[in-house]
This record gives C-alpha cells, structure tokens and sequence, in this order.
C-alpha cells in the first residue's frame, strides 16, 4: 500500500504553516516592514521553478517563459534581501554615552 | 547530485528561511536572520543550477534581474517602502503564472507525466490563479500607493455580484480544464484572464487607508502562489517557503484589521469612506470651535515640557518630515525633557512604516513605543505632538454608535496639552471629524509637517 504524494506535500504543507503561525506572532511589531520585505525575497524561491522551466533539455518558447520568470523572481530575491538588510541596519539603541545629549 | 542530496539540501534552505524568520523577533538579531535568509537561497539555487540543461541562460537572467533588483534596494526611499513591496508581490504573482504555463507546455521539464494527470491540473490550476490575481491585483496596490492612480475607493452598483460572476466563470474554466483529457489550452487561458481581472477589480474599491491590510493579503496571496507551484513541481522547500510566506501575510491582515477594529471581509469589499463622509456633513450643524497657533507657540510649550510624546502618522512619511523630528528630538533632549514616540500599528501605509522611517532618521528604537505600551503614559506625559496622524487618535472611538466605535487609538486626548500639526481642519479617512482637535487643552498648528517642525526647531534655538 502506498501512500499518493499530494498527502506527503499535504503533511509538509500543514506543518509549515504551523511553524510560519508561531514564527512570525513572534516577530516585534517594529519589524513589519522588514518582515514584508524578507518575505518578498523569501517568495523569490519560485526562481528554482523558473529555473527548471528555463532549464529543460529541449528549448522552445517555454524556455523563454521560464528565462523571463528566472529575472522577475531574481529581482525579487535581489531586491528583498538587500532592502532588508538596509533597513535592519538603520535599527540602532541608543548609545550609552549619547544617552543624555 | 543525487536526488537524496538534492532533497536535503533544499530542507536545509528551507530550515534557513524559518532562521531569517525567527531572527525578526528582535532587532538585535534580525540582520543576522537575514543573513540565514540569503544564504538558504543561496544554497536552493545552486542546488538547481546542477539540475538545469542551459546553465548560462538561467545565470544571464539571474544577472539582469539582480541587477535591476540591488539598484532598486539601494536606490528607493524608504518613504516609497509600501510601493515598492506591492510591485515586488507583483512580480512573484506573474512569475507564477509564466512557470504554471511553461509547465502546461512542458510537463517532462518539471519531471512530470505527459500528459498531465488530474492531480497536477488541479494545483496548477490553482497556483495560475492566485499567482494571477496577485499579480494584477499587486499593479492597482502599487498604482494606488505611488500616487500614479487616486486612493479614493471605486465602487460601482452591482460591483460584488460582478466580481462574482467573473469568479464563478474563471472556476469554471478551471474544470474545464481539469476535467478535458488533452492539454486544454483554450480553458487554462481563459482561467487565468479571469483571475487578472479579478485581481483588478478586487482591489480597486479599497482605499488610501486601508492599504496596509491590503499589501498584506497580497503578500500571503504571493506565499501561496508560491506553494501552489510547490506543489505542482512536487518540491518541499517551495511549499515550506510559500507557507511561512502565506502564514505571514495572513497573521499581518488580521494585525490591521484587528488595529482598526473591522472584519476583514468589509475591508475586502471595500468603499469605506464614501459612506462615512456624507454621515459626517450631515453631523451636528453645530459650528465647533479650536484653537489654532504658530510653530513659535508650539515650540514654546514643546520648551517648558517635562515630558513630551510624539504621535507620527501617513502625514510625516508624505512630508518626508523624519529628519526634521530627529532635530526636534534632540533639541528636545538637550533640554533635558524625555521625548518618545508612540506608534499606532495601522500608521502609514504599511505594517511598521512609521518604525522604518524613524529608524532612518536613527531614533534610536528603544524611544519608540507601540500602542499598549505607552497608552497608560499618556495622562502623566505634559505634550503629546500629533504629526500627521488622525483617526488613530480619534477620541469617538470610545463613543458608542461611532462609525470607527471600538477601534484601539492611541489616548493623546489625555496627555496635559496637545499639539496637533495638520494642513487643515479636513477630515482623515474614515471621513469624521475628530474630536480631538476641538479640546481646550488642543492648539493646531496648520501647515507642512516638515516645515512645521523645521520652524519648531529654529524657535527652541
């Protein structure tokens, strides 16, 4: 007896959304729009399905499609990761000796 | 490699990406979750790269769309944070759709049956669709947020059944081309026109104000776009990676609408605020009075406050006014008095717009404080400052019968003295005037929020 794929990706799916619940009620409120920004990159991980369609063994038209997907997600990954970390950066406490200018 | 190796380095990317996630729950370890973040993609996509036949192609597109996208990151203002999101979400959404139909093309490239089974049509089908309304209806987000196309709600009678029948007739095709045993072209097409029209129209009766929820729901459609592909290529780490993306969006919508006290389905239907402020004109009749001052008066209370409070909302990131704040701040501090800043989760117009914007400006994050944490401050605190925030202050959300009644504000009606910098008397979003500004213990101060607090500034000198 063996069990259909879809149930093993099912499984997979339900737990993730269970990690994704807790991990990000965790996340402080200061950091929405990090948040967003890093989920927009992390969404980019469509750029391996573009990836396979633009890297079949026999090119057509499809081919193309999947080049043109493999830049749009890039932008994507590119773009999130970067704008993340340049917004992160600007996250600072107050320095101690600053504290009572 | 081998498929095993493969299988296991995508779950090590995946665990990275719930690292880039866990890392946000403070600032202090956020950079180095992002770090996590980069380095799973990193490691998914050189792992595909041993799958792939043309290699050079595939890296050439990597180049051009990174280059677009680091220029873009460097180069944007993060004022602009909200518009650039949106087209991001757009660009996952038609990536979507551009590989569910290469797959349709070309099942043995994604190492599916030709033809395709059931089972693959159905999550194509599905992954086309909510790729495709996120892409469209990520464009109008974007359109609306750049200024490029006006805020106000379109709304038109018969509106809802319509978007109805447009979804009705694109499941339809959905099954059409589910249920027909050769490769249906004409069913997939039609299936995913729809969805572009649907995402259009779903988004264009929302408003200005209500776009963090919206930007939101698009950034969980763009997850479950993602898994949906996931699940059509048969790969974990795209379904692990959709699903926190999903969960995110989905948890940051029900935030916001928590924040504005509205169910989520009246804000997705849309047109809040056309009613609301014809209900507002036809009000009282009564002419209410205020008390309005220059910026010279209201530095002078600013100067003889202990303890001051700062309210920033959509009409400081408009006004680009963070710099000028950070002066005042510290011109603030240099006399001694404790200054701190006080956040509505729904200001501006995304989640946690008014935090980056500080951030630039480097106010450090410890002075800045969300709403339960400093609403119980406000009857000690001597000035509370209004920059460009309305509603989220807007006392008649205690008043029963209010349209906005039961919405969390931040209590700045309760500070000893209240500084409101607006350009006028008109009303916010929701359309009502707010009581806030008709208080004894209220001066407005009209005008540009930059050049307000510009003009603060120079009279503290």
């Amino acid at each position: 007896m063996t069990v259909d794929p879809i149930i093993f990706y099912l499984t997979v799916f339900v737990l993730a959304v269970f990690v994704g619940y807790h991990v990000v009620w965790n996340v402080t409120p200061a950091l929405h729009t990090p948040l967003m920004s890093v989920t927009n990159a992390i969404s980019g991980i469509i750029l391996v399905g573009a990836m396979l369609a633009a890297g079949s063994a026999q090119s057509d038209w499809g081919t193309w499609l999947g080049a043109a997907a493999v830049a749009l997600a890039s932008i994507n990954v590119f773009g999130g990761f970067l704008v993340t970390q340049r917004m992160l950066g600007m996250f600072k406490k107050r320095e101690r000796k600053d504290a009572g200018r | 490699m081998t498929s095993n190796q493969i299988a296991l380095a995508y779950l090590a990317a995946s665990v990275l990406f719930i690292l880039a996630l866990k890392g946000l729950s403070s600032p202090a370890t956020a950079r180095r979750g992002n770090l996590f973040g980069i380095a799973g993609m990193t490691l998914a996509v050189l792992t595909t790269l041993s799958l792939v036949h043309n290699p050079a192609l595939i890296l050439g597109a990597v180049a051009v769309g990174g280059a677009v996208g680091a220029v873009v990151a460097r180069r944007v203002q993060l004022t602009a944070m909200p518009e650039l999101v949106a087209f991001m979400h757009s660009l996952v959404g038609l990536a979507a759709v551009f590989i569910a139909i290469a797959a349709v093309n070309r099942p043995a490239a994604f190492g599916l049956h030709d033809p395709l089974p059931a089972g693959n049509k159905l999550e194509l089908f599905i992954g086309t669709f909510i790729g495709a309304m996120t892409w469209s209806g990520s464009v109008i987000a974007f359109l609306k947020l750049s200024g490029r196309m006006s805020g106000r709600p379109i709304v038109f009678a018969g509106q809802q059944w319509l978007n109805l029948l447009i979804a009705l007739t694109m499941l339809g095709c959905g099954l059409w081309f589910f249920l027909a045993p050769e490769t249906n072209w004409t069913g997939f097409t039609a299936m995913a026109a729809l969805a572009f029209l649907l995402g259009f129209l779903i988004i264009i009766p929302i408003g200005g104000a209500d776009m963090p929820v919206v930007i939101s729901m698009l950034n969980s459609y763009s997850g479950w776009a993602a898994a949906g592909i996931g699940f059509s290529l048969g790969n974990p780490m795209l379904i692990i990676a959709g699903s926190l993306v999903g969960s995110s969006g989905a948890i940051l919508s029900y935030i916001m609408c928590k924040a504005m006290n509205r169910p989520f389905l009246s804000v997705i239907l849309g047109g809040f605020g056309s009613e609301g402020a014809a209900a507002a004109a036809t009000d009282d009749g009564v002419q209410k009075t205020y008390r309005s001052g220059s910026a010279d008066d209201a530095a002078f209370l600013l100067g003889n406050a202990d303890s001051v409070v700062i309210v920033p909302g959509y009409g400081l990131a408009v006004a680009r006014a963070q710099h000028a704040v950070k002066e005042l701040m510290l011109k603030l501090q240099q006399k001694g008095i404790n200054v701190r800043f006080a956040i509505h989760p729904v200001a501006g117009r995304m989640p946690g717009h008014m935090n980056v914007l500080l951030a630039e400006a480097e106010i450090p994050y410890d002075q800045v404080f969300e709403m339960d944490e400093i609403n119980s401050d406000f009857p000690t605190t001597d000035v509370a400052l209004v920059l460009g925030a309305n509603d989220v202050t807007n006392p008649a959300a205690n008043v029963p019968g209010s349209p906005i009644y039961g919405m969390p504000i931040l209590e700045a009606h309760k500070a000893h003295n209240v500084i409101v910098v607006k350009r006028s008397m008109a009303t916010g979003y929701a359309g009502l005037d707010n009581d806030l500004f008709y208080l004894d213990k209220t001066m407005m101060v009209f005008g540009d929020a930059k050049k307000v607090v510009e003009d603060m500034v120079k009279a503290l000198n």
